[in-house]
């Protein structure tokens, strides 16, 4: 995202064609994939948000500062996303600056509900340039200047090929346009829309918003099937050709031989590449072990059988599944699947379903065996037809909950705005065992929303109650084995840190449940987040 | 008991020519010339020519010196950092302020109330002068000439690397790079030292005197040449520095397609950037930013906040707000629309 918004920055202020040209195409050729693609289709506006309201932005900061702070600071500025960019209250947590395509999966990926809280904490982990950047995204048009033909001349210029043949193949190539740069950089041929085993743009699903979709969905409609734990990939044999197309279009067969050869059919199937051993789904972290590869050894392949788990079909032989409805697809695909015989192409089955009731039971309590490690449930419309990109509708995915850890508060600190009166910043902390064998917490993150204005309250008098020591606007509270506040913490992911003493940073935590009831010394230790993050395979 | 019976009105007052101490009989950077002056620093809107005796650091006392000419002042007291002055009874200390070379806070004590008047300020590292050095008052007296909290100063050296950044890849165009003649201009080519560019900096005759008196006091700018000469030169890939003013006259017009670039606060907003025809703002301030000030306030948690200059309204509602007594004096005179 710095490279992106740095780029932006000097486009809004350059005036010279020859000058952003040359900014343009520095970026393309220094930023890697998949970001440079992204970038490529917001300048060329191949990427469009409206998820993000001007007015919802100026809430959000409000709620954080002085709103007549705010207000003449903007009639200073005389341009919102300027404004808050630069004003933005930034809380320090347990965020890292997201990388631009971090953002636009995220965002198509996220539900309605979802995408404020994601927004404000990218704000909060980038810097003012960043910040900028990231809201002229989403609040749609990045009008920095640079048209549509002269991004593209860019991509030329990296190429040292003709525009118009960028402009040929246009059509042909999707976001983030891996291929298009495979070819500029002579790393792979001139992406062609007719060469034998290319990558399809895949189908994404939507995430559910149990609160507000299910009331409008007829379970009907929909086929569910588990929503396995590997890579999407898409396994093409074409016309002798044989390749494994990870689904933003990167090559992987070289590192998938053993999946790569045992593709002895033609056609396309859309699936989960997974280590299957013993017929039985191993954990993502054994599929980590493969990922990321320029080859593979028959020891490795041996210990880290690999396959393919096949959702969907999208061409069969030489016929195109993709304009028919999913049944028809479906029952294509089994048929498929039973005569290619392949032992490492194996059938997602479907999930069948009286209600959702029935379905949420079955995503709360999977049954014993593969579905115990998938990451939750897809589903789909039978009639859906299948359509490349995210739509909204004829996919969802339903995931299994977050990440979920109890945490001890250690400190408090007052929040901004309408919240100045509040201690509102939590920062919690786990078990851990010092040197000398006593058990000390130490902070392993900070949130600052999951609650309510209700609980906020009860939170703020606690710590009231409760202060050993304050530093400025931040309080420590009481937080000992036999006395202290146990937060349940939600969290997507977890990754190392050199900058957190924990070593482990935490990814969008937030307070999901205030254990009033769970005594201090029964709170998670940091063991518990290392094995955690072993499974996460980071 | 005698602390309660002053009020700080009694020590330092409002007047015309600017804030008047009525018991040592003498202003702190008058506008207007005055019988006797103390002065925090060398900025034009602050050291005025014409007093008749001036007190300052004798690093300030050069840089007036440089600007005016020796007959600046009928009589000069140099007061080196932390030496105190007696006026009638009125102490007068100078401590680092961490705003250009020689810049100081003015301390004045009397029967037990401290003000401290702070010039102007900032509180991040600056390899031309001494840093701010916080010191406890009644009533403090703060600019706030970057008073909103859309200022916020990003790390200098990233803003360093930015223009480096720029002149790789506009190697064959030169950077011409607008900075304030004094503070800012010799900053900036620490910085630019400090960051590894060894070559020679081309700098307008403007900054020559001026950057003789920084090296005069140990500051060590490396090769540097004149910008000057005659005719058009070929300064491809160089970077060159003028003040603000050059960059819109006919001066620049010797440099063939350069790169716009423009050392100040004020570039944190591109309204600015744009209205100036800045192709490459470079946020980098001599001033204390929104959360400096605020900082500062809150660390020092004085009694009184008095605000002279700037955005006054958006740092006396932050103080008031924070608990903090705040007014604004709104001094007239003081302008730092360059820096
Ligand atoms: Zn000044
Ligand atoms: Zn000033």
């Amino acid at each position: 995202m710095r490279a992106f918004a740095r780029l932006l920055d000097r486009l809004s202020l350059t005036h010279g064609r020859n000058a952003k040209l040359t900014l343009a195409r520095d970026f393309l050729r220094e930023t890697p994939d998949p970001d440079r693609g992204w970038a490529l289709a917001a300048l060329t506006g191949a990427l469009v948000f409206q998820e993000a309201k001007p007015a919802a932005i100026r809430k959000a900061v409000e709620a954080r500062m002085d709103p007549v702070l705010f207000a003449w600071s903007y009639d200073f500025v005389g341009d919102l996303a300027e404004t808050v960019a630069l004003a933005w209250p930034a809380r320090p947590g347990a965020n890292r600056e997201p990388e631009l395509s971090e953002v636009v999966d995220a965002l198509r990926s996220a539900s309605r509900r979802e995408v404020q809280p994601l927004i404000e904490g990218w704000l909060d982990a980038l810097d003012a340039d960043g910040r900028w950047a990231l809201l002229k995204l989403l609040t749609g048009g990045l009008r920095v200047g640079l048209s549509a033909r002269l991004a593209k001349q860019a991509a030329a210029d990296l190429g040292d090929v003709e525009v118009a043949e960028i402009e040929e193949l246009w059509h042909a190539l999707r976001p983030p346009y891996e291929d298009l740069f495979a070819w500029l950089e002579g790393r792979s041929e001139r992406p062609s829309a007719e060469a034998p085993a290319r990558f399809r743009p895949a189908m994404l699903a939507q995430a559910i918003d149990e609160a507000s979709d299910f009331a409008k969905l007829d379970p009907a409609d929909y086929a569910a099937e588990w929503k396995w734990d590997g890579i999407r990939v898409q396994a093409v044999s074409e016309r002798g050709v044989r390749r494994l197309w990870s689904r933003t279009g990167e090559d992987i067969s070289a590192a998938f031989p053993d999946v790569a050869q045992s593709l002895t059919f033609e056609g396309v199937i859309d699936g989960e590449l997974l280590v299957i051993r013993d017929g039985r789904v191993a954990p993502f972290g054994d599929l980590q072990q493969r990922l990321n590869r320029k080859s593979a050894d028959a020891k490795l392949m041996a210990a880290f059988p690999a396959g393919v788990r096949a959702y969907d079909l999208l061409m069969d032989g030489e016929t195109d599944l993709r304009a028919l409805p999913f049944r028809e697809r479906r029952a294509r695909l089994e048929a498929f699947v039973a005569s290619a015989a392949s032992p490492r192409i194996d059938l997602s089955p479907l999930q069948p379903f009286a209600d959702w009731q029935a379905l949420a039971a079955l995503r709360a309590d999977p049954p014993p065996g593969d579905a115990r490690c998938a990451e939750g449930l897809m589903l789909k419309r039978w009639d859906s037809i299948y359509e490349p990109g995210r739509p909204r509708g004829p996919w969802f995915k339903w995931k299994r909950d977050p990440h979920l850890v109890d945490a001890v508060l250690m400190y408090a600190q007052r929040g901004h705005g309408k919240r100045s009166s509040f201690y509102s910043d939590y920062t919690f902390g786990v078990w851990r065992e010092e040197e000398d064998g006593r058990r000390a917490l130490t902070p392993v993150g900070k949130a600052y929303f999951g609650f309510t204005d209700e609980e906020l309250k009860e939170l703020d008098k606690f710590v009231r109650d409760n202060t050993v020591e304050r530093f400025g606007p931040v309080r420590s509270v009481r937080a000992d084995q036999d006395f202290g506040l146990v937060l349940e913490v939600a969290f997507e992911g977890l990754q190392r840190s050199t900058r957190h003493r924990s070593g482990l940073a935490m990814r969008f935590p937030r307070i999901s449940r205030i254990r009033w009831d769970k005594p201090a010394r029964e709170a998670d230790e940091l063991a518990t987040l290392e094995r955690m993050l072993e499974q996460l395979g980071a | 008991m005698r602390k309660a019976m002053i009020r700080p009105q009694d020590l330092l007052c409002q007047k015309p020519d600017g804030l008047y101490c009525p018991p040592g009989d003498f202003y702190v950077d008058p506008v207007r010339p005055v019988d006797r002056a103390v002065i925090t620093h060398g900025h034009g809107d602050h050291a005025r020519a014409g007093h008749r005796t001036v007190a300052a650091t004798p690093e300030t006392l050069a840089i007036m010196a440089a600007r005016y000419g020796e007959a600046y002042a009928q009589t000069t007291r140099s007061l080196a950092y932390g030496e105190t002055l007696d006026r009638d009874g009125v102490e007068v200390t100078l401590v680092p302020a961490g705003h250009i070379l020689g810049s100081a806070q003015a301390v004045v004590r009397w029967k037990g109330l401290t003000i401290v008047v702070s010039g102007d300020y900032k509180r991040r590292r600056d390899p031309t002068c001494a840093p701010f050095e916080p010191f406890p008052c009644d009533v403090f007296v703060t600019e706030a000439t970057f008073g909103l909290p859309v200022f916020r100063h990003p790390d200098d050296a990233g803003e360093i690397a930015k223009l480096l950044r720029s002149t790789e890849q506009f190697g064959g165009r030169c950077h011409l790079v607008g900075a304030y003649a004094l503070g800012k201009a010799q900053r900036l080519i620490r910085l630019l030292r400090e960051a590894g560019w060894r070559r020679p900096i081309y700098v307008h005759g403007a900054f020559e005197r001026l950057n003789a008196v920084y090296a005069s006091f140990g500051v060590d700018l490396g090769p540097l040449a004149p910008a000057t000469g005659e005719g058009k030169q070929d300064l491809a890939g160089e970077i060159v520095l003028a003040p603000p003013s050059a960059l819109a006259d006919r001066w620049t017009r010797r440099f063939a397609d350069p790169v716009a670039a423009f050392a100040s606060g004020w570039m944190r907003v591109r309204a600015r950037a744009r209205q100036r025809g800045v192709e490459l703002p470079l946020v980098i301030s001599d001033h204390a930013d929104w959360d400096e000030l605020c900082a500062t306030l809150a660390e020092l948690a004085p009694g009184e906040v008095w605000v002279t200059h700037g955005r006054e309204e958006a740092l006396v509602r932050w103080a008031r707000t924070h608990g903090l007594e705040a007014k604004a004096l709104a001094l007239a005179g003081y302008e730092d629309e360059e820096d």
